[in-house]
């Protein structure tokens, strides 16, 4: 390693300054403020707080609702990570294939990736809408009584949907650059060899994606565990009842809504815990693990 | 085991004529040798047998069967690529085992098969490898047992050896000889390196621009090169090539020295040619010899070649083989006589051969 050395001790330190300023404003004085926040209690007008030490964390894990909120962000994180991985290999597959034109689709497969996650909610809850949405024609015409207003299992649907598709653009142009770097020539041995298009994915190019799709599933997760809430806000708001009522998005309701600071704060804490240890993870595996030279 | 004949086999890419239709039988266990400098169309040929490319005009058979249309699966044939094709997330064994599987052969039939290909190639300690863990001659040996376990009808190489080093290069050519002889599959082997083709071939096939400019034995093609291409290409140093005119009862040189004139031609302009090894340095100038003043000499140890330009003016360049030991110092000039026996002449117009030998 080649070490650069600065002829002033001050100088390295006045250079990351600003970076280092921003990050203790905006990064670190709020998670020292909700770390802090969750070992208080407030009194229900919000005049005075006391310490309680850990016992927001003791109530929030006793909660129901909190357990209930573990296992719909399971069940929505495990949905759109997988769909939206699936569905962006799956196109990536086919737009190899293309042969005129390619640089054009895959231009329009990115546009979703820009669209705000509110508005991508909006739009999904429109088409769906059971009175007045052009795409809920499509589970009504199949004899599906159509309305995540009040059925829990189908506002999961949409919500996963809606948070699928904003996400399958960013999953699809690494599953495009994945399959570019696969060798053409292991495809062809692979015919040689005998298999069919269907064992040559399987056994050839699932496998040598293994590296993207690890990356993605890590990126996915992270994505559906804390930046769906717009999507979830604009779509279901939580519900209806808390059948959509996810972890980010019970802090929320909790804190601004419900207004229990501490138990909301608390909360935070336990996902703040959460993204360190994916990370973590992360950083760990991602480049080191799954790779082939 | 098979025969292998193509007919008349041709490949477009839009406009672009490739292949410009080769024809040639193969005989069941013969080794074929593609040879032509890069970008000819060797490449090409080969994928077009092995299913890889779309056949645009002409007919291949595998085994007397037509197989222009099948998929390269069902050709039944195995290929070695040039930079080995290995599946980098398989062990060695999975790599030699692939097709196997897909073919059906499971349980001690399988590890049998896989360990007698191993054997062969000295690949038992490293069956549970990856491709990552292996120097290039060991991935060259894996790719090679890939071909090897299956049995296929025929074998086809693409450049296998052209990312080794020289020296690992020369004993797997050999290896690859041997193991062909023993199994006796037929082959067709592409390569751009002209000792390689000669060494390897039962047969060769010139290439040049997508026209097979000749078909035939090493032996045949260095005694007897159609044209003046395979003329130049066979051989090395390439042979030399000079401007001449027939007339009275010699053979007039550019630089005005003459040679006997050869039977059987009309008075007129041809090439010469002179392999290196066919010139030798003689006493005295006159009829039958060259003059010319040495430029730079190559030496590599048993033998050394001489860079030479013919005459006093000078405008062709030479190159002649001598001994080790008896090198001519540069700036030098030196007579050399010519084996009439071993001379070609080649028409100028149309570059074919006209005669010699
Ligand atoms: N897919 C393609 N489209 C157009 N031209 C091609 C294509 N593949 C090869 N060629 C051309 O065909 C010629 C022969 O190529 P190739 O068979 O790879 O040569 P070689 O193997 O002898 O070096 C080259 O001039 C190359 O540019
Ligand atoms: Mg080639």
């Amino acid at each position: 390693m080649n070490r650069s050395t600065f002829p002033h001790r001050l100088l390295p330190w006045l250079l990351i300054a600003p970076q280092l300023a921003i990050s203790l404003v905006f990064f670190y004085w709020p998670a020292v403020q909700a770390l802090w926040q969750s070992m208080l209690r407030e009194d229900p007008f919000g005049l005075k707080s006391r310490f309680v030490g850990l016992q927001n964390f003791q109530k929030v894990l006793a909660e129901p609702a909190y357990i209930n909120s573990i296992q719909v962000t399971a069940v929505f994180s495990i949905l759109t990570a997988f769909f939206s991985m699936a569905i962006a290999l799956l196109l990536a597959v086919q737009a190899e294939k293309i042969v005129r034109g390619r640089g054009f689709y895959r231009t329009l497969m990115i546009w979703p990736y820009a669209v705000a996650p509110a508005i991508a909610g909006m739009l999904w809850l429109f088409m769906f809408n059971p009175s007045f949405g052009t795409l809920a024609a499509i589970p009504r015409a199949l004899g599906i009584h159509w309305d995540p207003l009040l059925n829990g299992t189908q506002a999961m649907g949409l919500v996963v949907a809606a948070a699928s598709w904003k996400q399958i653009s960013y999953n699809f142009l690494f599953f495009v650059a994945g399959l570019q770097a696969i060798p053409k020539s292991l495809l062809e041995a692979s015919a040689i060899d005998g298999a069919g298009p269907v064992r040559r994915f399987w056994t050839i190019v699932f496998p040598l994606l293994a590296p993207t799709s690890f990356f993605l599933l890590v990126v996915n997760t992270v994505y559906a565990l804390f930046d769906t809430f717009g999507i979830i806000h604009a779509v279901t708001s939580g519900g209806p009842g808390k059948s959509t009522e996810t972890l980010v998005y019970k802090v929320y309701n909790d804190g601004f809504v419900n207004l229990l600071i501490g138990s909301s704060a608390a909360q935070s804490v336990i996902l703040m815990v959460i993204v360190i240890a994916l990370t973590a993870f992360q950083f760990r595996y991602v480049e080191r693990k799954v790779h082939y030279g | 085991m098979a025969t292998l004949s193509l007919k008349d086999v041709r490949k477009t890419y839009g406009k672009t004529d490739v292949i410009h239709g080769v024809s040639i039988d193969i005989a069941d266990g013969e080794f074929v040798v593609i040879v032509g400098p890069s970008g000819c169309g060797k490449s090409t040929l080969l994928r077009m047998v092995a299913g890889l490319e779309e056949i645009t005009s002409g007919t291949i058979e595998i085994g007397g069967r037509v197989v222009n249309t099948l998929e390269p699966r069902a050709r039944d044939i195995a290929m070695v690529f040039q930079n080995y094709a290995l599946y980098p997330h398989m062990s060695v064994f999975d790599n030699m085992a692939y097709g196997l599987r897909i073919a059906g052969v499971r349980g001690d039939d399988l590890k049998a098969r896989v360990a007698k290909a191993a054997e062969m190639l000295d690949l038992s300690t490293l069956l549970d490898r990856k491709p990552r863990q292996l120097s290039g001659g060991q991935r060259q040996r894996v790719a090679m047992g890939r071909a090897l376990v299956r049995d296929p009808a025929a074998f086809l190489f693409d450049e296998p050896l052209s990312n080794l080093d020289a020296k690992l290069r020369v004993s797997m050519r050999l290896q690859i000889k041997d193991l062909q002889r023993r199994v006796a599959t037929t082959s067709l082997y592409v390569t751009h390196d002209q000792v390689e083709a000669m060494t390897l071939a039962d047969r060769l096939i010139v290439m040049n621009k997508g026209v097979a400019e000749q078909i035939a034995t090493p032996m045949e093609i260095y005694d007897a090169p159609a044209n003046m291409f395979v003329a130049g290409f066979i051989g090395s140093p390439a042979m030399n090539f000079l401007p001449a005119t027939v007339t009275g009862s010699d053979l007039l040189i550019s630089d005005g020295s003459r040679m006997p004139r050869p039977a059987g031609l009309q008075d007129g302009g041809v090439i010469l040619g002179v392999r290196p090894e066919h010139l030798t340095r003689s006493r005295s100038a006159g009829p039958g010899t060259l003059t010319v003043r040495v430029l730079a000499v190559e030496t590599l140890g048993a033998d050394a070649f001489v860079h030479a330009r013919l005459g006093e003016s000078g405008s062709e360049d030479i190159v002649f083989r001598v001994p080790g030991h008896d090198r001519p110092a540069e700036g030098t000039v030196v007579s050399l006589a010519v084996d009439q026996d071993k001379v070609h002449i080649f028409d100028a117009a149309t570059q074919r051969r006209i005669s010699g030998m």
